[in-house]
């Protein structure tokens, strides 16, 4: 099939979808329409995508739109094949749970359409090969994705959430248009053929480094570029929450992999460090940020940011590695890298779909007013209970190898020759084993709160299971996050084009390995086999059952809890959220967010209730943009009398202007 | 023949370390006992103990859900893989190359995940108390763990257990300041990780500095017998992962004459004699501590296995 066919069935298919879904939003079947051929239409990507990376021959297509002389150009080469298989994969099942979720929406016109959009806009950015497109398509996500943020746009915080989104959106892309304006230097070719040819000289790769991340970074959620994400994220609908901090968080990170690693050329020596600790420090304050939530989705959007962070230690290290030629080890990296990236989108999305399930059964998503589902919602609450132990890191699932690669990773980097790296590494090891302690503390609480207990409400007492296509959508994604987790090896495989395209290496090959074990270097020094160990503890598991039912007793008697003897039958005598992360907070929160507790106790005979408040202060709102929103509002206070002169004024003010900028330039020359 | 053979030596250690923890578990208790001048429980009471309680029938609370049921087999058998992965009295076991040392660590913070989920199940405070106390703790004890992790790969090359004994068996390693903090590290995460004093006391009931103890509290009969049965296994994997890496002598090797293994299986008893008496001692000796002082015994820990691995950066030499 020829590649102009492939495209253009994609771009034309969402499209029409999109004009279809205006008219169709107003009839009660049209939603599950939308949806399914939306979910049909992601897969066959998908589907092409997987194609295309095993066929490992880029394809490029030049379509006569666009700018004169450029055209669109697009093309499908190792790294972009495996992120759109990633990237579809998860939205056809992100349309597959909306079939059944979605029709539960009140205000469909204001969603499906841009959800086509939306879909077609990531796609874009995956294929795009010239720096024309690419930005058209990244504005294009991140317009649509905002709009699918002010669906409901009458509550007053998600207003404010969208504003924020649009506000550091349009940061990101000014950064990116930067980036490209460096990259195509002084002769413009901004194909990008002509851009890798371009070479660049060190202060300007570092320069568009940096602005690479601050473009990709903002919308990846990297600290502290991140404050945006949590509020956007959580007020979507949530199919559309999967899909922005599953998917659309993977299409920046591809953002950065494309700019950083294959367009701008040769890494310079500071560049792998900064990356590294700008991650470290993401995935930590990420995960703290969670901990301190007592909305469910607010929780999973702030842990994104730390998935977010795993992912950039990764490429921070793999930066490092490639600079000093070490590309074994490099490739590593990487692949740890994109297999976090892999990871991250099944269980994200998998756990947002649950939060849509709980937020659709109960009508609430705060975990206080939650508890006791797993009793009124037996599939979701298993769904969700597996992607949280996936997501927490723990053996034999997907989460754990992705985090055990980049462990082994770092063991391998005393061997760097440079001084910063030797302080860092170790340092960005410990914040890594730090948060992936802290991310099982945050699921603990997301899962025990929400799905175990009591319910704290009549609401949660009353839910009811939801339908079979969003139970069928988190069915697969958690199938697919134990088949990641005990088959790592054929992952690894798979992603290697993608890495030897990255940085010239790859890892061996793990899938002839007897037992299907994965050995990073030499067996003598590392290997990990999820599937002996899943089969393993299911021996060990059935003995135990076998054994006891056998030989030991098999009576249950049911009866009231014990607690000591004491057991107090109101629900809010539970630990809840925020009683539940205190421990936590009065670790790390002092330091991390100036946290307080006030406890106001009356005095003796007062019959006042006694109160207690936490305050929490968001120290990097208060350091980096409390200081730009006072700067701007001010200056726009100082030029506001400009906009009520006469017009002579004005016409004094322009011809001052033109005077002191042709005066500027005439000094200049 | 070999594999058979193979297959018989790694039976063998895990039904050993089945066998032999309850009876470290009660070692420790009259060793304790011994040194407040009591006569204590027999040494064989963890058996009894658990012989009862696996004949009881189980009185489950009112609200308890499915994953309360099933959790206890989850945690043993978490338990148990881990504890039989970790070599006792023979290295090179046939299934050590399916989980190195992080492996093993994170397949404890599974049998952790599931006992913090369960103590929130039945909805209690007490519950609630204890799993967010043990994932606090947790939330240090498990990257000190990793950085400890880290000082010993770096120095062994390996994150294999196997492999670490081995280089840690040979007289040229020498004495040396990142083992030494390593060592320190281990033996404050091992204290916190099976609940002992200083961090928890594993005797009490009703306190309410209590930690592990509150999160079990909703458990009967056969689900109370796993879950303390893991536990004891808990404590002997410990002991076993500290006389493996810093008492590696007399383990056979892999295709090791038989008497190597009669000579590892003779051993290993003395060496978990020695580490249960050494912690009995200690635990009578020092006094529990304040809840919020655990961190900063903890965050010691982490810092000390940092320290380590940050040295190993510098030069390989330390």
């Amino acid at each position: 099939m020829n590649v102009e066919f492939h495209a253009g069935f994609f771009v034309f298919a969402l499209l029409a979808l999109a004009a279809a879904s205006v008219p169709l939003a107003r009839t009660p079947r049209g939603p599950v329409i939308i949806y399914g051929a939306a979910a049909a239409i992601a897969a066959i990507a998908a589907l092409s995508g997987a194609i295309a990376a095993a066929r490992g021959i880029p394809l490029q297509v030049r379509l006569p739109l666009g700018l004169p002389g450029i055209g669109v150009r697009l093309q499908l080469d190792a790294l972009s094949s495996i992120f759109a298989l990633i990237v579809n994969l998860a939205a056809a099942l992100a349309s597959l749970y909306a079939v059944g979720y979605g029709r539960h929406e009140h205000e469909q016109g204001r969603v499906l359409p841009f959800y086509c959009l939306f879909l077609l806009g990531m796609n874009l950015v995956l294929v795009a090969d010239d720096a024309f497109t690419f930005l058209i398509a990244w504005e294009f996500m991140s317009l649509s994705s905002w709009a699918l943020v002010l669906v409901h746009h009458k509550s007053e915080v998600n207003r404010n959430a969208g504003f924020l989104y649009l506000t550091m959106a349009a940061i990101g892309t000014l950064a990116l248009l930067f980036v490209f304006g460096m990259l195509a230097g002084g002769a413009g070719g901004y194909a990008f053929d002509a851009i890798r040819a371009q070479e660049l000289n060190g202060f300007a790769a570092g320069v568009t480094l940096l602005l690479a991340l601050v473009g990709t970074g903002s919308k990846a959620g990297l600290v502290p570029l991140h404050a945006w994400l949590p509020p956007a994220h959580s007020a979507a609908p949530s199919h559309v929450s999967a899909l922005m901090s599953g998917v659309m968080t993977k299409v920046a990170v591809y953002g950065f992999i494309r700019i950083v690693f294959d367009l701008l050329g040769a890494p310079d020596w500071w560049w792998g460090t900064l990356v590294l600790v700008l991650g470290g420090i993401t995935a930590v304050l990420g995960v703290l940020y969670a901990l301190m939530q007592h909305d469910l989705k607010r929780l999973l959007a702030y842990h994104t940011v730390e998935n977010i962070g795993i992912i950039f230690i990764g490429l921070g290290l793999a930066l490092a590695f490639k600079y000093h030629g070490m590309t074994g080890a490099a490739a590593l990296a990487a692949t740890a890298a994109i297999f976090h990236v892999f990871n991250h989108c099944i269980f994200k999305s998998l756990l947002f779909f649950g939060a849509g399930a709980v937020q659709t059964a109960t009508g609430t998503r705060d975990m206080d007013h939650l508890g006791g589902l797993i009793h009124r919602m037996p599939g979701t609450s298993f769904l969700f209970l597996v992607g949280c132990v996936a997501i927490s890191a723990l053996p034999p699932l997907n989460g754990f190898v992705s985090e055990w690669l980049t462990f082994q990773v770092i063991l391998l980097s005393p061997e760097l020759p440079d001084w910063g790296l030797k302080f860092s590494i170790p340092a960005v090891g410990a914040l890594l084993a730090l948060s992936a302690a802290l991310a099982a503390a945050c699921f603990v609480k997301a899962f025990g709160v929400t799905f175990l207990g009591r319910a704290r409400t009549p609401e949660a007492a009353a839910a009811g299971e939801v339908d079979r296509y969003s139970l069928a959508a988190m069915g697969v994604l958690a199938a697919l996050c134990l088949l990641a987790g005990i088959f790592p090896g054929v992952v690894i495989d798979i992603l290697a084009p993608t890495v030897t395209s990255i940085v010239g290496g790859r890892m061996p090959v793990q899938t002839e390995i007897a037992w299907l074990t994965i050995v990073p270097i030499a067996e003598s020094r590392s290997s990990y086999n999820g599937l002996i160990l899943f089969l393993f503890i299911a021996f060990a598991a059935y003995v135990a059952v076998y054994v006891i039912h056998r030989l030991a007793s098999d009576a249950v008697r049911r009866g009231p809890a014990w607690d000591c003897g004491f057991p107090d039958p109101r629900p809010q005598t539970q630990y809840s959220a925020s009683s539940f992360a205190q421990p936590i907070r009065r670790v790390y929160g002092t330091l991390v967010f100036r946290a307080r507790e006030i406890v106001d106790m009356p005095r003796p005979g007062d019959l006042r209730a006694a109160r207690f408040s936490v305050r929490l202060r968001d120290l990097i709102w208060d350091w980096f943009y409390a200081p730009v929103v006072v700067g701007v509002t001010t200056a726009a206070d100082l030029l506001n009398p400009l906009q009520f002169q006469t017009i002579r004024r004005y016409l004094a003010l322009v011809f001052t202007a033109l005077v002191t900028v042709l005066t500027v330039v005439a000094l200049w020359q | 023949m070999a594999v058979i053979y193979d297959l018989l030596v790694q039976g063998v250690q895990m039904f050993l370390v089945l066998a032999l923890a309850p009876l470290l578990t009660g070692f420790v208790r009259v060793i304790k006992a011994r040194l407040l001048r009591r006569r204590g429980p027999p040494l064989l009471q963890p058996y009894y103990d658990l012989a009862r309680l696996l004949g009881k029938e189980v009185v489950l609370a009112e609200n308890a859900s499915w994953l309360f049921r099933v959790s206890p087999y989850m945690i043993f058998a978490a338990t148990w893989v881990a504890a039989a992965l970790v070599p006792t009295f023979a290295t090179g076991l046939i299934f050590s190359w399916s989980a190195d040392l992080i492996a093993i660590i994170a397949l404890l913070a599974s049998a952790r995940f599931f006992l913090a989920l369960v103590g929130l199940d039945i909805g209690t405070s007490f519950g609630g108390i204890g799993s967010s106390r043990e994932v606090t703790f947790a939330s240090l004890a498990e990257p000190a763990m990793i950085m400890i992790i880290f000082t010993l790969a770096l120095i062994a090359g390996s994150t294999q257990l196997s492999t670490i004994a081995h280089i840690m068996s040979m007289p040229e390693l020498g004495l040396r300041v990142s083992l030494g903090l390593a060592l320190v590290a281990l033996i404050l995460v091992a204290i916190a990780e099976n609940s002992r004093i200083p961090v928890d006391n594993p005797a009490t009931h009703l306190e309410l500095t209590m930690v592990h103890e509150a999160m079990v509290l909703e458990y009967s009969g056969r689900h109370l017998a796993l879950i303390e049965f893991a536990s004891m296994l808990k404590l002997l994997l410990y002991v076993s992962l500290i006389a493996c890496i810093f008492a590696p002598w007399g383990m056979a090797n892999p295709g090791a004459a038989s008497l190597a293994f009669l000579g590892g299986l003779v051993l290993y008893p003395l060496k978990l004699a020695v580490g249960g008496a050494l912690l009995g001692l200690f635990e009578t000796s020092i006094a529990k501590m304040r809840v919020f002082r655990v961190p900063e015994l903890l965050g010691a820990a982490l810092m000390l296995g940092l320290l380590g691995t940050l040295f190993l950066f510098v030069s390989g030499s330390f």
